[in-house]
Formats: C-alpha cells, structure tokens, sequence
C-alpha cells in the first residue's frame, strides 16, 4: 500500500508527502494519540475537581508530537523532557494509574508525590525526567547521549522541549557541545506558538526559533507539522537512524498548537479566535482518524481502540483516587545514595 | 611518602581512579591538551586518552548538565569549573538539577560525580575570581562539600569523592596550590565526612578549612609560644558530611570554640557549627563562640587590601587571646 496525503508545505498548514506507513504502525500512533489525549483530559477534570494540586500543563493539541517519538524510538533510548511532560513520560511505557496517582499526590504515584506534575521520571522505562527549569535539560540530556556514545550502546537520546527555550543561554551551550562531540541525540523543539502568555515569534529574531537557528550549528534546518503523526514518526525515525549511526544529533522544529493555555491558572484568552478555530480543526486526533478511515482501516478497529482507551483511564483514575496519601516517612529519605537524609554524625 | 604539591596531588587523585574504573571521565575547559589553568591535569591526556579527557568550551552549564547526565546513565565524570566563582553561571543545573533529582524521583536516579574548583582568594585576581563559595553548596541539599587543606588530603579525599555515589563539590583552594606535603605512596583514600584533629591543646578549639588550617595553625604556634595558650585545631575538611563529633568532643574538653572561616561572614559554615555547638554544648562552654571569617564584603585585588579582609593568623591570635584574657 502506498499512498500519499500532498497538502500545503507549509507545515503550520498541512503535511507533505508521506512515505508508506505500515498499517500496524498507524493504529499504535492513533492509539497513542488517543491514550495522550484522555490521559491530558483526565488530568484537566481532576483538577477541576479539585484532586490535583500545585499546577499542571498540559499537552492537549500537541499529542502527536509524543506518540511520534515514543512509537519511534527503541525501548533502550533514553528522553528527557519539560514540565509539560505527562504524555511523553506515558508514551515510554509507564501507566497511567501512576501518572494519575503523581499528580494527586498518591502512594500509587509514579514518584510517591515526591515530585508531582512538573518531574515525572521512570529510569527503567528510559523516561529521564521531566525538567521544569526552562534549559535544564537540554546540556543533561546531551551528557546520557554522551555516556551512550561512550559506552557503545548504541541508545539515543531525545530531548524535548518549547519555543520558549530556544532563547536560554542552555540551549545554545547544549546544541554546540552536543555538534562538536557529534552526540547520538535529537533535540525537539515543539513549536506551540507561545512561550507561556508571550507569542514567540514577539520576542524572537528569526520567524522559526528552533530550524532558523540550525545551521548556526551545522545542522539542517528541519521544520514539520507537529500535528501530523505521521510526520513526525517520519521524522524522529530519520534522526534516531542517523544519531545511532553515529551522524551526531539533529533538531527538529515541530509546528503545533496547545488547545488550553499554559498552566491551570491560564486561559489563554491572549489567543486571536481565529488562530484558535484554525488549529482546532487541525487536531491531531479527529484529522489523523479521517486519514485512516480514508486509508481503508474499519471504523470498528478505531472505537475499539477508544473504547478500550476510555475504559482503562477510568480504571486508572479509580485506582489513583483509592490509593492512599504516601507514607509521611518517605519525606524524610532518599537525598542519599544510601536513602537517608543525613548530613551529619 | 612522596613529597607533592597541592597541585600535583590533584592529578594523582583523578588518575589513581581512572586506572582502576573505566567508568571516571573527566571534562573542563583547558583540562586536556593545556593540562589545566592551574596545572593540576597535566599528564592526564597521555594516558588516558581523549575519550576519557576532554576539552569542552566555555560553556559552564553544557560541563554540568553533561556530567550530571552521564552519572544518571552509568559514568562517574569528574567535571571542572576552572574558577568557583563561574558557578554563578550554571548553578541551576547544580542546585535545581544535581542537587534534588534524586530526592523528586523518589530515589530513582543517583549522581555519582564530582564537580571540581578552584576556590578562594589571596591570589589577588579580585571579586569574580577569589570567592570561597563553600558556603553556598553547603545551604544546599543534595549535594556534599569538600574542602581539602594539603596534598595528602587532595590525593586522598579526590578518590574518595570520585568512588561516592552522591554530587561531591569538590573545592581545592588556589592559593594552596603550589604548597608541598607529604602524600602516601600507593593507593590513598580517604574518607568524607571525617574531621582531622592536626594540632593538639587544651584551652580552645579551632575549626578552620582549606586555606584558613595553615593560618589557624601558624596562630596556634604564637599562641603557644607568645602568650602560653594551648589551642587545638581541627581541620573540618568536608562541611557535607559535617563530623560534629570530632568537633564536639574537642569543645567539650577545651571549654571555648572559634571558627576561621575564609567565606564571607554571613551565613558561613561556622555559623551553622557555632549553633550546633551552642545547642549541645552550652553547659560545657566557658565563654562565647567567635567566628573569625572574611568580612561581609568582596574581595578587593590589591595586596594589602586582599590581605586585609581574609582571615590572618594575627587576627586569629588576636580573637583568641581577647577570649582566653
């Protein structure tokens, strides 16, 4: 089967030629997609009821950018990513029981409400951390992908991150130490437009702030429609299969699009409808499962997918809501190799 | 024993563990083909190679985000910050990142890597490059802090803090760099954690760190000799872990405790002593705790005023006589 979907090459308008995407494949991207999807919604509706605490930010619109990666990379890679970071900590493997659980502060959370929303981290499915220091990460992330090249195994590492952080000082450190030590890493830079309330492009020199920059590195400048999975999958499978041969990283601008605002506490009224209406319709979810309908995939296999999909988040928010507090003991270990919190004799 | 500089012991410290664990890296800036500013690396390149000794550019947060991301994933790197003071520059990655991962992820990842400096004044380079900042790691959780006042110790608390698995700031102080002392042949490690009692007395104890234990001790000796005062000085030697123990037996049998303390005054390290030693000695004290540090105030360049400021042994003598009299 191949097929092609020729829209605009502008990547904030539609997608370009698609190469052939095995069947399979597709319906593990939807159903990624779909998972990010209810996971983010749930996560919204907790907080309304007032189940999560602290802050959240979601991201709702930008769903296809994760499942892309997460259905892309090999189970070894390693990602690190922002505050923003449920979907890409579930894409890796971790349930949702557990994301749920972090987020309301629960014995069942991921990191026992140590760390709660902004660091979701699972080591042993490759999730690195989540950072909520606008930067941080990048230079952290170029260090696994360093000790990878170093110890020959062949891992990637795929750092993602906002427009916003295309104008830190870490940025520019990370994306030239990584070149020059030619470091088997992708740094994603997922393009919503808006930094927190800020438009990017009024507080940027160069109209795309991650591609336009590329070559300052020697780098190929790589923009894609973030809201188009199959695009990205694409796209994450060309710069995994050249850092890990050794080609050194790469930066992908992926262009999408934050259906709410930046945390709870936003919302996003700075946004013009129009730009709103324009990129609803250009919803990763409902215009990927026209795609497959289009391409012959019975509707069947799609609600089951969302059956399935809506029967597991609400198991999974039952067993976070049933999971206790932490025990208040455990906020008095773990700074330590050795689990205590000891400083002295 | 061999007879090493300060410096020289540096060198000997990182290449004893790179001999025996594949896994110590270490990067800087100037650290492999030039050997160091300082020249505390020399030689390291020649046998290690350049896999494992790399020159970075100067990009302070690009040396410590990559040290803290190859200790999460199996390297024990060893990174230097040329002066402390350019830990201003990327300290988000040491105190947001380093410093609190393990704790957030509840005990997930661990950071075993060491963050070498050069630390401290009386080199006369002025504000920027003079600062003792042992006092700001050490507010910091998460992250242990050491400060070596002799070769041997250089040799031997470098090994011990590259073998940790916990973020060691590792602060060598410059302007000990070129003092010879006698360092034990063959593999030296030395515990953290561990205060080092390096002059015995009876009517007061001084702690003091780094830089400031040769002063302390040059202040002992008048003391002894001038004016028939017997003062014990500890060499506290890593504030992160704190050894209260050695510091509290010593108080308990002198009756008096001062701090020398080269970091500016304001919440230096010998404060957080003195309240301990007042919390828990109180009753066995026979006069107030004085803290003799630098002043509240940057480091000016100039000989006579940079001496001025820093902790000198008259001015130790001086303390601890108005608290004897």
């Amino acid at each position: 089967m191949e097929e092609t979907v020729t829209t605009s090459t502008d990547p904030s308008e539609g997608s370009g030629d698609i190469r052939y995407i095995d069947t399979e494949i597709r319906l593990k991207l939807y159903r990624t997609m779909y998972e990010c999807r209810v996971l983010e919604q749930r996560a919204y509706d907790l907080f309304m009821q007032n189940l999560v605490k602290g802050t959240s930010h979601l991201a709702l619109g930008q769903e296809a950018i994760a499942a892309g990666f997460g259905v892309a990379m090999r189970q070894d890679d390693y990602t690190f990513c922002t505050y923003r970071g449920h979907t890409h900590t579930y894409v890796r493997g971790v349930s949702m029981e557990s994301i749920l659980g972090e987020l309301m502060g629960r014995e069942c959370g991921l990191l026992r409400g140590k760390g709660g929303s902004m660091h979701l981290t699972s080591v042993e499915h490759g999730a690195m951390g989540s950072y909520a220091i606008i930067g941080a990460h990048l230079p952290v992330a170029a260090g696994a992908a360093w000790s990878a090249q170093y110890r020959g195994t062949g891992q990637v590492t795929v750092c993602f991150f906002g427009d916003g952080t295309t104008n830190i000082g870490a940025f520019h450190e990370a994306l030239n130490f990584a070149v020059i030590w030619k470091l088997p890493v992708v740094f994603v830079c997922e393009n919503n437009l808006y930094m927190e309330y800020t438009a990017i492009k009024d507080v940027t020199a160069v109209e795309n702030p991650a591609a336009d920059r590329a070559e300052a590195y020697g780098l190929e400048p790589i923009l894609i429609d973030g809201n188009d999975v199959d695009v990205v999958y694409e796209a994450a499978g060309v710069a995994l299969d050249k850092a890990r041969k050794g080609g050194g990283p790469s930066l992908i601008e992926a262009k999408t699009y934050r259906h709410g605002g930046h945390s709870r506490a936003d919302p996003g009224k700075y946004r013009p409808d129009e730009e709103l209406q324009g990129w609803l319709a250009r919803d990763p979810i409902p215009t990927y499962r026209e795609r497959l309908i289009s391409l012959g995939i019975e509707d069947e296999s799609l609600e089951a997918i969302e059956s399935e999909t809506d029967a597991a988040i609400d198991a999974a928010t039952e067993v976070a809501r049933n999971s206790p507090p932490p025990p208040v003991d455990i906020a008095h270990i773990d700074v330590w190799a050795d689990g205590s919190a000891s400083w002295r004799n | 024993m061999a007879q090493l500089t300060y410096r020289e012991a540096v060198g000997e410290g990182i290449a004893q563990e790179m001999r025996r664990d594949s896994n110590v890296v270490f990067l800087g800036e100037d650290v492999a083909a030039a050997g160091g500013v300082f020249k505390t690396t020399v030689g390291l390149l020649e046998e290690f190679g350049p896999d494992r000794i790399r020159d970075t550019p100067i990009s302070e947060q690009a040396i410590i985000g990559a040290a803290m991301g190859a200790s999460m994933t199996g390297l024990r790197p060893i990174a230097e910050i040329m002066f402390s003071d350019f830990f201003a520059v990327c300290w988000d990655l040491v105190a947001n990142q380093i410093a609190k991962t393990r704790y957030m992820t509840d005990g997930q990842c661990s950071f075993p890597l060491v963050l070498r400096s050069a630390n401290g004044g009386g080199s006369r380079f002025g504000a920027q490059h003079s600062q003792s900042i042992e006092n700001w790691a050490m507010a910091v959780p998460g992250l242990k802090v050491v400060a070596p006042s002799n070769a041997a110790d250089v040799k031997g608390l470098l090994a011990a803090s590259i073998r940790d698995p916990d973020p060691v700031m590792f602060f060598e102080q410059k302007s000990l760099y070129a003092i010879k002392g006698e360092v034990p042949e063959g593999e030296h490690v030395e515990p953290l954690g561990v205060a080092n009692i390096v002059r015995s007395g009876t009517d007061v104890t001084i702690g003091a760190l780094a830089a400031m234990v040769p002063r302390a001790l040059k202040a002992a000796e008048a003391l002894q000799n001038e004016h028939g005062v017997s003062a014990e000085v500890v060499d506290v030697r890593c504030l992160v872990p704190l050894d209260t123990q050695t510091i509290l037996e010593s108080v308990a049998r002198t009756g008096r405790f001062v701090t020398v303390e080269e970091n500016p005054r304001l919440c230096g390290w010998g404060a957080e002593l003195a309240s301990i030693v007042a919390e828990e000695l109180f009753w066995d004290l026979d006069g107030p705790i004085v803290r003799v540090t630098t002043p509240h105030i940057p480091l000016p360049s100039a000989d006579e005023l940079e001496d001025a400021l820093m902790p000198s042994p008259e001015r130790i003598v001086e303390s601890v006589k108005h608290l004897v009299d």
